[in-house]
């Protein structure tokens, strides 16, 4: 086995990028589940995602047109389950589910003609001076825009929910929506706007897999990040900064165990496998172990005459 | 004083089936405390949240300050003055004071100045608040004060308030009076709902009476009898429940040292609870809401387990049993909570009856259901406690809280239990079914059962209890003869004031 093979510089660099499609998904559902809806549709969303932005660059030549459509091809499967269980009450649990299966259904659909097409590329963001700095520049300042996006909405998110009124009122809505709609505030409308907020996030999450860490389309290439988007948001208590640090977490063993089994270590390849995802749930559990909780009308339907 | 500040002129709103209110007309002047009288579904709460803009009326008009006032929504309500504080908190349990004061006001300063007015406006008017503290932790009465802050910080020239005492202490209830009459004495109008009489008539200076949505009649409360008003309220004369006291020495159920963690994260944990009941004996258990009523009925009904030796029935110890156990042996109970603890919402009344009577009233054999029993059993409840529904297939929920409150009562009672524990028997039921229910459970003494009833109707412990004590935090206060007890020794066994001080000014 050569652990020298690995370079520190490389496996920096392509954890932010393997973390940045579930750092995405996860803020959005974050957003969704503060305002008390829990939308189990986030892969469908991502792989719907996937696929309207990597048709649209392909088609425009752009890459930055494909992923505003990403976010709104996400957004605009999001507002079937916003239909559904907003204004015609259905199960939020199954709903999600349905939503799931058809994203995965539509996606293969529309994407027929795309497989095997090379997407335009992304220009690396290229800042001069810091770009050059030894070791920081390559790790830190030479990556794609999106994924600094993820950053900066990481800290947005924080500090919508911590200090603007909206985000108040949308936790509001979240904790307790008979008060809240008592006090006067639009329940429905404040959910609806976190959907499609939530849908939009897992579609860009989503194209950003087929678009940059890839890039190219296969029939359900977002392989379960939606899933552990979901599992995410749980176990960092519903808090964006602990979501950051778990899908760092989780990226950076993804590409850790990757290096190691190229390294040849003598572990069996499932067990490297899995490492991923049993650490990340054990660090996250561990923390979550204060006193926070879900937000108290997670998941509960509301309707005003109750 | 010559124009009313708000005036109501036949105020009408339908629902499918009921007439909430029927032309519903009457005036507040600026600085009355005016009485909304009535019983449950009398239309109290439709006609106030027509006034806070929550429901449009059907027909009639509202005034404020002479011009038409017609509030679209709570907002719009806000914004001319007037202010509610609502009967179930509406209160956000994980946030601090301050966010949920900020949540009920238009255009709140930035949190470091809010929590400043906040701690102003508290001292000033005696209810004194950490702006910083998670609402989930408070006490009943401290929540309330959330809630009164936040309107007060608005200026309101009407303040309306939902049956805001049934969650305090008397000495919380006297703080309150205060803390009212000085906003009264400054301009501020009041509409007060209750149906707590004596209360009306030592604050209010005009009362409304509603009946069936209407409003049967007009009265100044300090001019008339508690019972004047009740007869208009009611529309017939009440009579209070008779008992023979027939307590035996006979021990039927002892508690020694019982302890309970609570399983909610917001909820009282039991500290070394101590007390025997004796066979045809009533012990009433008062305080406030949250000082461990709910682990207490837990604990004794067999959903909380602690040591086997905590708790004996009959000498028996049954501490580590679980409820299908204790209700063999003829320990039942009827929780707070009617839909989603006592009964199951979306199950027949002949199935919620099956739930808990299956064993006691031999309802099913060798694992196989006896439908036709079942049927009988349920039908038995419904008539013998004067139920009002279609029949025992109908939903539990479909049922009004009242009419479900004497069905999940009535089960228990009829299974002939050896020791019966209620917690708030006639919450929400209205002054005769709740009259019938206490009848039914003397009647029950009387034959020898011995009753538990855990309530924060502290007339209605006096009324039935032959010992009393009160929960506060968890523990249970020393345990006195209820006959003589004072109001004031009453509300020192609950706790006090809670550190509750008087207005200032």
């Amino acid at each position: 086995m050569d652990l020298t093979a690995i370079s520190p510089t490389l496996l920096i660099a392509s954890l932010m990028v393997a973390a940045t499609p579930l750092l995405l998904a996860a803020l959005g559902e974050l957003i969704v589940e503060r305002a008390g809806v829990l939308n189990l549709g986030v892969e469908g969303m991502m792989i719907t995602g996937a696929i309207c932005g990597f048709a649209i660059s392909v088609e425009t030549g752009s890459p930055y047109l494909g992923l505003v459509f990403a976010a709104i091809g996400g957004a605009l499967l999001s507002l079937l389950f916003a239909l559904l269980t907003q204004l015609v009450l259905a199960n939020q649990v199954a709903s999600g589910l349905a939503l799931t299966l058809f994203g995965l259904g539509l996606s293969a659909l529309l994407g027929q003609s795309y497989v095997g097409v090379k997407p335009p590329s992304m220009a690396r963001l290229d800042l001069p001076g810091l770009s050059d700095l030894p070791f920081v520049g390559r790790v830190l300042f030479s990556h794609d825009p999106v994924l600094y996006f993820g950053i900066a909405l990481t800290i947005a998110t924080w500090a919508f929910l911590k200090f603007t009124r909206a985000g108040l009122i949308l936790r509001a809505v979240g904790e307790n929506h008979t008060a809240a709609h008592a006090l006067g505030y639009k329940v429905v409308r404040v959910r609806i706007l976190a959907i499609l907020f939530g849908g939009a996030c897992a579609g860009l999450g989503g194209a950003y897999i087929s678009l940059i860490r890839v890039p190219q389309w296969t029939e359900g290439m977002t392989a379960g990040i939606g899933w552990i988007a979901l599992a995410l948001v749980v176990f960092a208590s519903w808090k964006p900064l602990r979501v950051l640090l778990g899908a760092y977490l989780f990226g950076g063993l993804s590409v850790l165990q990757l290096n190691l089994q190229a390294a040849g270590l003598a572990v069996p390849v499932e067990y490297l496998a899995m490492s991923p995802y049993i650490i990340t749930i054990l660090v996250l559990v561990l923390m979550s172990a204060d006193k926070s909780r879900a937000p108290a009308s997670l998941g509960r339907i509301f309707h005003a005459s109750s | 004083m010559g124009q009313p500040l708000i005036e109501l002129r036949g105020l009408t709103k339908a629902y499918p089936g009921v007439v909430a209110n029927d032309d519903v007309s009457f005036a507040i002047k600026p600085g009355e405390v005016h009485a909304l009288l009535g019983e449950n579904g009398a239309g109290k709460s439709t006609l106030v949240k027509m006034i806070y803009g929550l429901v449009k009326p059907d027909a009639g008009t509202m005034t404020l300050n002479g011009a038409p006032y017609t509030p679209e929504e709570p907002r719009f309500a806000r914004e001319q003055g007037v202010a509610m504080v609502f009967q179930h908190f509406s209160l956000f349990d994980a946030m601090n004071v301050a966010e949920n004061i900020a949540l009920g006001m238009e255009n709140p300063p930035r949190l470091a100045d809010l929590s400043a007015r906040i701690r102003k406006v508290s001292l000033l008017y005696g209810l004194p608040l950490d702006p910083e503290r998670t609402v989930g932790e408070l006490s009943a009465g401290e929540r309330q004060r959330v809630e009164i802050i936040r309107c007060l910080l608005q200026d309101p020239k009407l303040l309306i308030m939902d049956e805001p005492t049934s969650v305090l202490t008397p000495q919380e209830v006297e703080i309150l009076f205060r803390t009212l009459r000085k906003l009264s004495a400054d301009g501020t109008a009041i509409l007060y709902i209750s149906h707590k009489l004596e209360e009306i008539r030592t604050l209010c200076d005009e009362a409304t009476v509603l009946r069936l949505g209407r409003v049967v009649g007009t009265c100044t409360p300090r001019k008339t009898t508690a019972s004047a008003m009740a007869e208009m309220m009611v529309g017939e004369t009440l009579t209070a429940p008779a008992r023979a006291a027939v307590a035996s020495d006979e021990i039927a159920l002892e508690v020694t040292g019982l302890k309970a963690r609570s399983p909610s994260p917001f909820g009282t944990s039991l500290r070394d609870i101590t007390f025997t009941l004796h066979k045809g004996e009533v012990l009433g258990i008062g305080g406030v809401a949250g000082n461990g009523q709910d682990e207490l009925l837990g604990a004794l009904s067999g959903e909380l387990r602690s040591d086997a030796d905590t708790i004996r029935l009959g000498g028996q110890p049954i501490g580590r049993r679980g409820p299908e156990a204790r209700r063999r042996l003829g320990l039942l109970s009827a929780p707070e909570e009617r839909l989603g603890h006592a009964a199951a919402p979306d199950m027949s009344l002949t199935e919620n009856a099956l739930l808990t009577g299956a064993h006691r009233q031999a309802l099913t054999k060798r694992g196989m259901i006896n439908w036709s029993a079942a049927q009988g059993f349920a039908e038995r409840i419904i008539s013998r406690f004067d139920v009002r529904t279609p029949g025992p297939h109908t939903a539990a929920r479909a049922l009004s809280g009242g009419n479900l409150q004497k069905f999940v009562i009535g089960r228990e009672v009829l299974q002939d239990p050896r020791v019966l524990v209620v917690n708030q028997p006639t919450w929400g039921v209205d002054a005769s079914a709740a009259a019938a229910i206490r009848q039914a459970l003397l009647d029950l003494a009387t034959n020898g059962t011995a009753i538990l009833c855990i309530s924060q109707d502290l007339d209605e412990l006096m009324e039935i209890s032959d010992r009393f004590a009160a929960l506060n935090e968890g523990r249970l206060s020393e345990i006195r003869p209820a006959q003589g007890l004072s109001v004031e020794q009453i509300g020192l066994m609950m706790g006090g004031a809670h550190g509750m001080e008087v207005a200032h000014v």
